[in-house]
C-alpha cells in the first residue's frame, strides 16, 4: 500500500492560515478535520503536530486563542485569526500561487516549444 | 519581525518559568474526545472507536515535547541543566575540581598580571587626545656617529613651517629651585616651548596653557604648574592664577594649573612626575645660527590624518632641499638626517622587549597549566565511560554529551579564571610592590574592567579549546564492550592515550623552553652583576644639589668658577665634618654613575689640535665636569699622566682628563698602537668654558659609569674649579645613615648660603641595583614561571604514568604471576616515563633554540646557543621526570599479582 504523502514543510501554516479565514473561529480538532476534508482524505495529518504549529502561530502573532464552549458543551480552545494572520495570509498566498504557476509553466514547456 | 517576535515571547515564558502544559493536556483530552464521537457515528464500537481516535492523534509524548519547546527556549534549557548536571559533578569530585580549578587560577591569574602590566604601559603609553599624533623628532649626523643632536632655531622654524607638524616643541625635563619661601625647595621641573602643550593636547583644569604661538624669544616668565604642586605648596589655592612665584631668584607668573589625571611625557619616573612647566622661546637677542644645536627634546603633533611614514617621507624632502639651500651647514659627510618615533615607542623602547618577554612567558604558563587540566579532564573520561555508555545507550546524541562535557569543562576553567582574577585583584597592592620603579607608566598599572574582560575570554577560549578534545574524545566509545566490560576503563581509550602522551610531551616541551629563557636571563644578569665597574660604590652616597641658574648673569652669585668655588669648597669642608664622613667629592650630574637622566648627559663636539676643525663636522664626547677627589671617592685608576690638584684654578691653563676608551678611539696612532693624549690640546665648546685649548694631563682605565653593559664608552673630565656647573651631584664615602643624611648635608649647605636646596640622597649601591632592575625583575619573573612549569610538567608526567601503571595493572600482574623479576617491572614503566621526557626534550630543545635566537637582545655576555645553559636544564627536566614517574613504578613493582587479578 502506498503511504500517503506527510504535509509538505511550511505549508501547514497555511492550510491553518486559510480554514481560519474561511471558518472562523475554530478549535484544534476543526482545523485539523477541515484541512484531511479538504485534502480529500489524501493527506495523512498527524493531528497532534498541530497543537505546537498553532502555538508558534500565536508567537507569531498571527492567530489568537481564547477559551470557550465547543459545540456540545465542552471547555475548548479557540483559534482565530488576527489582523496580522490576514496580511501574512495574503501574501502568502500571493507568494504560493507565484511559485506554482512558475512550476506550472515549466511543466506546459516541451521541446519544440524551444526556439 | 515576526521572528523576534515570537524569539521575546519564547524569552520571557522562559525567565518566567511559563508552562503551557496544562492548556495542551485540555486541548488534547478535548480532541479524543471529539474524535471519538466522531468515529462513534462512523458506527465504531467503543473500544475501537478510543483506538482510532488516539492513533489519528499521535504520541502525546512528543507532542507535549514539541509543544513544550515551542512554548521556551529549549537550547537555553538544556545550558541551564547542563550547568546544574555540571556544579554536581564538580561538588562530587572536590579533589579534582579542587586542583583544575587551582591551576587554571594559577596560568589565567599570572597572564592576566602581566597583561594588565602591558595594558598600561605597551598599550596606553600616552595618556593624551589622539597619541599616535605625537612624535619624537630625532637629528643624526651618522657620518660624524653623532646621534640625537638636537635643532637649531632656524631648523625648529623650518620644522614648524614644513606643514607636517600642527605643532613642534622643545622640551628639557630638568629642576627648579622654588625660592623666596621659608625652606627653598626643589621640584622636577620643565622648561618648554609655548607650543607643549599644544602638543600633548591637554588643556589646564585653571586657569590656561602657554599661547602656542607666543613669540617670545627667551622665557615670557610664564609658568604652569601640576595639580601636586598646587595642593602642596600653595593650599588648593583657588585664585592662583595671576599670582607669581620665584624660580632661582627669578619671578614668574603662575598662568595655569594642570588637572590631577595630567603625567608629563617621559623616560623617567622623575621626567614623568613634572611638576611645574617654565615657557621659553630657546632664543636670545644675538641672530640665531643654523649650526648652533640645541640639545633638547623635540616632539610635534603630526597634522591629523598624516602616518609618520607619510610624515618621515615629506621631512626627508625637506631635508634634501635644505642641504641644497645651506650647503655649508650641512656639509655632505655629516650625513644630516631627522628621524620620526611614535612619541609612544620612544618611551617604551626599552622595556618593550622585556615586557613580551614576560607574557610570552606567562602565555607558556598558561599553555601549560591547560595542556595539564586538560589531561586531568581525560583522565576522568576513563573512569566515566560506563556513565557516558549508559547515556548513549539510553539513546542520548553524541552532539548532546559533547555539549553537556563542554559545558562542565568550560565551568572549571570560567571558575579557575575568576579565582585567578579575584586573588590578583585582592593582592594587587602587594604585587606592585615587585614592579621595579623604572618602568613607564607604573602608577597607571590597575585592574581594570578591560582586564577582567581579558582573564574571562582567556579562560573562555582556554576552556573551549582544551575542553573540546577530552569532551570529543570521552563521548566517543564503542557502546557494547564498554558495557561488557563493567566500565573498567580501560577500553576504547587508545586514542585517549595517545592524546595524553601528546599531551605530556606538549608540556615538557614548553617548560624546556622556558627554563631555558630563564637560565640565559640568569646567565645575563649574573655576568652583569659579576661585571668588573671599574670604579667602587660601596659606602658612598650621592646626593643632588642645584645652584640658582637665573636667566640674566649679572644677578647669578656663581657666574665663574671662582665664584663658585668658594661656595663649593666651604660646603665640602663643612660636610667632611660630619660624622661618618671620610671624603667627598662635587661634579656636575653628568658624572653621577649610572643614576642620570638622559638630560643630564650631554654630548659635546671634540676638536682636537691639528686634527679637525672648527667648520667641519667634528666627533661628539661624553663630557662631565668634576672635583678633584672625584676619581679618588669613586676609586677610579689613573692609568697616565696625572689627575686634577688643587692648584687648578680658573686663572691657570684649562686641563682635562680622558678614559682609556676615548683614548683608543681618538688617538689611534698612525700605526693604530696607540698614541699617548696626554700633553694633546683639544676644544671642547660648552656654555661655560673659555674659549681657548684645553690641555690633556692623564688617562683613567674605563669604567661603566653610563652603562653597565658597555665598558668601553669614550669619556672627557673637566675641572670643576675651572668650568662652574649648576647641577651638582655631592658625594661622600663612608658611614654615613642614609636616612639623616640628606638633613645634615643640607644644613651644612644652606649654612653657606640658605637659598640651596639639597634632595635625592642615594647610596651608588642603589643606584646600581635600580640600574639593574627591569632585567632583575624580568629574570625573577621568567625563573618564576619557568619553575611553575617544571612543577605542572612534572605532575602531568607523574598523572600520565601513574594512569599507565593502573592501565597495565592486570598486564603487569600477569607478569609478576609468570615470574617476571620486580626490577624488570620497574624498568619497564621508568622507561616509559623516560621516552615521554627524552620526546619532550627534543621537541623542546628546538623550540627553545628558536625562541633564545629570539630574546639574543636581552642576554648580556652570553651566547643565546649557550651549550651549558641548554644541557643543564635538560638534565634537570630529565631528573625531574625520572623522579615523577619513580613513585608510580615503585607501585607497579610492589603489585601483588593475586588481590590485583582477584579484583579485575
Amino acid at each position: 500500500m502506498k503511504e500517503k504523502p506527510d504535509v509538505l514543510q511550511g505549508t501547514l501554516a497555511l492550510m491553518v492560515l486559510k480554514t481560519l479565514d474561511v471558518l472562523g473561529p475554530q478549535h484544534g480538532w476543526g482545523i485539523a478535520r477541515r484541512i484531511e476534508q479538504i485534502s480529500g482524505d489524501l493527506l495523512a495529518v498527524n493531528q497532534g503536530t498541530l497543537y505546537p504549529l498553532l502555538l508558534k502561530l500565536e508567537h507569531e502573532g498571527s492567530v489568537a486563542s481564547e477559551w470557550g464552549a465547543s459545540e456540545n458543551n465542552r471547555r475548548a480552545r479557540f483559534y482565530r485569526l488576527t489582523v496580522t494572520g490576514r496580511k501574512q495570509l495574503q501574501t502568502e498566498t500571493r507568494d504560493w500561487n507565484q511559485t506554482a504557476a512558475i512550476i506550472a509553466r515549466f511543466f506546459e514547456v516541451k521541446a519544440e516549444d524551444l526556439p | 519581525m515576526r521572528f523576534l517576535r515570537r524569539f521575546f515571547i519564547r524569552l520571557s515564558n522562559f525567565t518566567a518559568g511559563r508552562r503551557a502544559d496544562q492548556r495542551l493536556q485540555e486541548e488534547m483530552a478535548e480532541h479524543l474526545a471529539l474524535q471519538t464521537e466522531e468515529n462513534l457515528r462512523a458506527g465504531m464500537p467503543p473500544a475501537e472507536a478510543r483506538r482510532q481516535a488516539a492513533l489519528k492523534l499521535g504520541a502525546a509524548q512528543a507532542i507535549r515535547e514539541h509543544h513544550n519547546a515551542e512554548q521556551g527556549l529549549p537550547l537555553a534549557e538544556n545550558l541551564l541543566l547542563d550547568i546544574r548536571y555540571a556544579f554536581r559533578m564538580l561538588l562530587r569530585a572536590p579533589g579534582f575540581s579542587l586542583i583544575v580549578i587551582a591551576t587554571m587560577a594559577l596560568g589565567v591569574g599570572a597572564t592576566t598580571a602581566i597583561y594588565s602590566v602591558i595594558d598600561a604601559t605597551l598599550l596606553h603609553p600616552l595618556p593624551y587626545p589622539n597619541p599616535s599624533e605625537i612624535v619624537h623628532i630625532e637629528a643624526n649626523l651618522p657620518g660624524v656617529g653623532a646621534h640625537d643632536v638636537g635643532f637649531s632655531i632656524p631648523e625648529l622654524k623650518d620644522l614648524q613651517n614644513s606643514g607636517i607638524f600642527q605643532y613642534v616643541s622643545f622640551c628639557f625635563h630638568g629642576s627648579e629651585n622654588v625660592t623666596g619661601s621659608a625652606q627653598p625647595t626643589h621640584i622636577d621641573g620643565a622648561t618648554v616651548s609655548p607650543s607643549y602643550f599644544a602638543v600633548l593636547g591637554v588643556d589646564a583644569a585653571l586657569g590656561r596653557t602657554f599661547d602656542p604661538h607666543d613669540a617670545s624669544l627667551g622665557s615670557n616668565g610664564e609658568v604652569i604648574i601640576s595639580d601636586g604642586l598646587w595642593k602642596r605648596a600653595f593650599g588648593a589655592d583657588p585664585h592662583i592664577v595671576g599670582k607669581s612665584l620665584r624660580l632661582d631668584n627669578d619671578l614668574f607668573q603662575i598662568v595655569g594649573v594642570m588637572p590631577a589625571s595630567f603625567r608629563d611625557q617621559g623616560q623617567t619616573s622623575r621626567e614623568r612626575g613634572t611638576e611645574l612647566w617654565a615657557s621659553d622661546g630657546f632664543s636670545d637677542r644675538t641672530p640665531p645660527m643654523r649650526g648652533t644645536r640645541l640639545q633638547y627634546d623635540t616632539i610635534a603633533r603630526l597634522q591629523p590624518g598624516l602616518s609618520p611614514q607619510a610624515a618621515q617621507g615629506r621631512l626627508d624632502a625637506l631635508i634634501a632641499s635644505l642641504k641644497k639651500q645651506y650647503p655649508a651647514d650641512y656639509p655632505p659627510q655629516a650625513a644630516w638626517s631627522i628621524h620620526l618615533t611614535p612619541l609612544a615607542e620612544t618611551l617604551v623602547g626599552n622595556v618593550r622587549q622585556s615586557l613580551l618577554l614576560l607574557f610570552g612567558a606567562v602565555g607558556l604558563v598558561l599553555l601549560i597549566s591547560c595542556v595539564n587540566v586538560a589531561n586531568l579532564l581525560l583522565a576522568r573520561a576513563s573512569a566515566r565511560g560506563r556513565e557516558m555508555a549508559v547515556r548513549q545507550a539510553l539513546g542520548a546524541a553524541r552532539m548532546r554529551l559533547v555539549r553537556q562535557l563542554l559545558t562542565e569543562s568550560l565551568l572549571l576553567f570560567v571558575l579557575g579564571g575568576i579565582t585567578g582574577f579575584a586573588v590578583l585583584f585582592c593582592a594587587r597592592k602587594f604585587l606592585l610592590q615587585f614592579v621595579p620603579e623604572s618602568l613607564p607608566r607604573l602608577n597607571d598599572i590597575s585592574i581594570s574592567w578591560g582586564v577582567l574582560a581579558f582573564a574571562i575570554v582567556v579562560s573562555v577560549a582556554a576552556g573551549a579549546i582544551f575542553g573540546l578534545a577530552p569532551a570529543w574524545l570521552t563521548s566517543r566509545l564503542d557502546l557494547t564492550t564498554t558495557l561488557r566490560q563493567e566500565g573498567r576503563g580501560s577500553n576504547g581509550s587508545r586514542k585517549r592515550s595517545r592524546l595524553r602522551h601528546v599531551l605530556v610531551i606538549g608540556e615538557l616541551a614548553l617548560s624546556l623552553v622556558l627554563m631555558v629563557a630563564a637560565g640565559l636571563l640568569l646567565r645575563s644578569f649574573w655576568d652583569l652583576f659579576k661585571v668588573q665597574l671599574g670604579f667602587n660604590p660601596t659606602r658612598v652616597m650621592a646626593i643632588e644639589t642645584t645652584l640658582p641658574n637665573p636667566n640674566d648673569p649679572k644677578t647669578d652669585i656663581y657666574h665663574t668658577a671662582t665664584q663658585e668655588s668658594v661656595f663649593l669648597r666651604e660646603a665640602l669642608r663643612r660636610i667632611r665634618t660630619l660624622p661618618g664622613v671620610e671624603e667627598t667629592a662635587v661634579s656636575d650630574r653628568a658624572a653621577l654613575p649610572l643614576g642620570h637622566g638622559q638630560n643630564d648627559l650631554r654630548q659635546r663636539p671634540l676638536i682636537r689640535e691639528g686634527q679637525d676643525v672648527q667648520s667641519s663636522q667634528p666627533p661628539l664626547i661624553d663630557t662631565s665636569i668634576v672635583s678633584p677627589e672625584y676619581f679618588h671617592v669613586l676609586g677610579m685608576t689613573l692609568l697616565r699622566g696625572r689627575l686634577f690638584a688643587d692648584q687648578d684654578l680658573e686663572a691657570t691653563p684649562s686641563i682635562a682628563v680622558i678614559n682609556q676608551a676615548a683614548a683608543r678611539m681618538y688617538w689611534p696612532g698612525k700605526d693604530g698602537k696607540g698614541e699617548d693624549p696626554v700633553g694633546k690640546r683639544v676644544s671642547v665648546r660648552s656654555r661655560t668654558a673659555k674659549p681657548g685649548w684645553t690641555t690633556i694631563v692623564g688617562v683613567i682605565a674605563d669604567a661603566r659609569t653610563e652603562s653597565l653593559a658597555d665598558a668601553g664608552i669614550p669619556q672627557m673630565y673637566f675641572d670643576i674649579y675651572q668650568r662652574p656647573a649648576k647641577f651638582l651631584a655631592l658625594y661622600l664615602r663612608g658611614q654615613v645613615d642614609p636616612a639623616t643624611i640628606s638633613a645634615q648635608v643640607r644644613t651644612q649647605v644652606q649654612a653657606v648660603d640658605p637659598e640651596i636646596p639639597v634632595f635625592h640622597a642615594e647610596t651608588l649601591d642603589d643606584v646600581l641595583s635600580s640600574s639593574l632592575s627591569v632585567r632583575r625583575f624580568s629574570m625573577e619573573m621568567v625563573a618564576l614561571f619557568a619553575g611553575t612549569a617544571l612543577l605542572l610538567a612534572g605532575l602531568g608526567i607523574y598523572g600520565t604514568i601513574s594512569f599507565l601503571v593502573h592501565e597495565q595493572s592486570r598486564e603487569i600482574a600477569i607478569r609478576l604471576a609468570l615470574g617476571a623479576q620486580r626490577s624488570n617491572i620497574l624498568r619497564m614503566v621508568l622507561r616509559q616515563g623516560l621516552t615521554l621526557a627524552a620526546v619532550g626534550a627534543g621537541v623542546g630543545l628546538v623550540a627553545a633554540f628558536i625562541v633564545s635566537h629570539l630574546m639574543a637582545g636581552l642576554l648580556y655576555g652570553v651566547s643565546p646557543y649557550d651549550l651549558s645553559t641548554f644541557a643543564g636544564v635538560t638534565a634537570v627536566l630529565t631528573a625531574v621526570a625520572i623522579a615523577a614517574s619513580y613513585v608510580p613504578a615503585l607501585r607497579a613493582m610492589r603489585l601483588d599479582p593475586i588481590t590485583t587479578l582477584h579484583a579485575e
